[in-house]
């Protein structure tokens, strides 16, 4: 039974915990929209370059000398995972649900007989990965100086990938990251960005046929897949930015709930032994009285 | 016909423009040309240079874009840009960036001119030219870059 002086400290510091855990969730939470603000403004640009691209690949796809990047190199032997995580912890399952698919994925791949790179973006994802495929790794990018996500970022990444790309490192690359479902749910995604992925058919065939080209299509095309890598990867480090805030805001709303109910509890129990010391004396005392 | 079509310049992380215009004069990469109302569906990929654009009362804006792709339909024309600033944006320190990033593709390409082949060699050599005349259109100087020629 621990001392009333026991309990109080107790109580004092669970609700320092929750007093930090709820400014973590405002904090998440103002983060949050500025994420969502960012991904939003981003749409546009990824849109266009969706619907281009997919006028683009539907002609040369059938042609022979369609650019590697998007018919691939042919074999389907070396793979690289793009593996995004968040810099920091105390998300909830956030940076454990990626790594757990991207995890999934390299068995996977290495149980069939495949060579496997991975490529870390974010230290947690590292840290998690380091001890089982640590030497599999190929490059980590920190994002910890980074405060929000910029073009930029994702160009260096891109051109990164890019460059192994034609050294003839990999055959397919796939990026892994938390779609932003809302803030309650995000969803661990792998995604082939490299040979770039043919779009679903309806849309494709229409949209190329009405369009003129200058450059020819072939020429806009290769200058065009590296861009849409880039472009892709920039969505999903938004994405990515996005989940996490929302997941850590769910975690820290969660866990201030935990506190609250742990200090009612503790208060409970505290009264409730104030209570018994109180009556314990009062026996004392009446039953001194009475011996008298 | 109308005689305005929607313009929206747009850059990877923002839309930047979004207005009715006139026409708009952009710089192909095979060679300048103007978009108006009614133009056949296009698309055409940019080099480094000025946009002019001329709204629905005359006015003209320039906007410096460092490539990308347009795509022109009858009614509107879509500017993706991976950069783009208005002119009088256009500040000596965007501008020595905009140098600094074409300078380093150039010697990133020509250090491995066997594998990538001729042809990206000469583009970012192009590229690079087209920079430094977009920066002396614009009366910035080119050479004020930090990474060396």
């Amino acid at each position: 039974m621990p001392s009333l002086k026991d309990l109080k400290n107790r109580i004092g510091s669970v609700k320092n915990t929750r007093k930090i855990t709820k400014a973590m969730q405002m904090v998440a939470a103002a983060k949050l929209r500025r994420a969502q603000d960012a991904a939003e403004a981003a749409r546009p640009y990824a849109d266009r370059m969706a619907a281009v691209m997919a006028g683009l690949t539907a002609n040369a796809a059938g042609s022979a000398s369609a650019p590697r990047l998007l018919a691939g190199t042919g074999a389907d032997r070396k793979h690289l995972l793009v593996v995004m995580t968040s810099e920091r912890g105390l998300a909830g399952g956030f940076n454990s649900t990626i790594v757990k698919l991207a995890r999934q994925h390299a068995d996977r791949l290495r149980g069939e007989g495949k060579e496997v790179a991975i490529m870390t973006v974010g230290k947690k994802g590292r840290e998690q990965l380091k001890r089982e495929y640590g030497s599999l790794f190929v490059n980590h990018v920190d994002m910890s100086e980074v405060k929000r996500v910029g073009y930029d970022n994702a160009r260096a990444i891109a051109d990164d990938v890019l460059d192994r790309f034609e050294a003839g490192d990999f055959d397919v690359a796939t990026i892994f990251y938390n779609r932003f479902e809302s803030v309650i749910s995000q969803v661990p995604t792998a995604r082939q960005i490299i040979p770039a992925e043919m779009p679903e058919g309806e849309a494709a065939g229409g949209a190329s046929a009405l369009y003129d080209y200058e450059p020819g299509e072939e020429a806009i095309l290769a200058d065009l897949l590296p861009r849409s890598v880039a472009t892709q990867i920039f969505a999903a480090l938004l994405e990515n930015a996005a989940s996490e805030q929302g997941a850590r805001m769910t975690a820290m709303d969660n866990a201030t709930r935990n506190a609250g109910e742990m200090i009612d509890r503790l208060t409970t129990e505290y009264n409730r032994s104030r209570q018994a010391a109180i009556t314990k004396e009062l026996i004392e005392i009446i039953s001194g009285a009475e011996a008298l | 016909m109308a005689d305005t079509m929607q313009f929206d310049l747009v850059s990877p992380e923002r839309r930047l423009v979004s207005v009715p215009v006139r026409e708009v004069r952009l710089p192909g990469t095979d060679g300048d040309l103007t978009a108006m109302p009614g133009h056949a569906p296009t698309i055409v990929t940019l080099r480094p240079g000025l946009v002019t654009v001329v709204g629905a009362d005359g006015s003209q804006t320039e906007f410096a874009v460092t490539g990308g792709f347009v795509e022109i339909s009858a009614d509107s024309v879509s500017l993706l840009a991976e950069r783009g600033h208005p002119r009088e944006e256009m500040t000596q320190a965007v501008y020595n960036d905009m140098m600094a990033e074409a300078r380093r593709r150039r010697q990133a390409v020509e250090g491995k001119r066997d594998s990538v082949g001729e042809d990206v060699v000469t583009a970012a050599v192009k590229l690079l030219a087209d920079m430094e005349a977009l920066g002396t259109h614009v009366g910035l100087d080119p050479n004020q870059s930090t990474v060396p020629a």
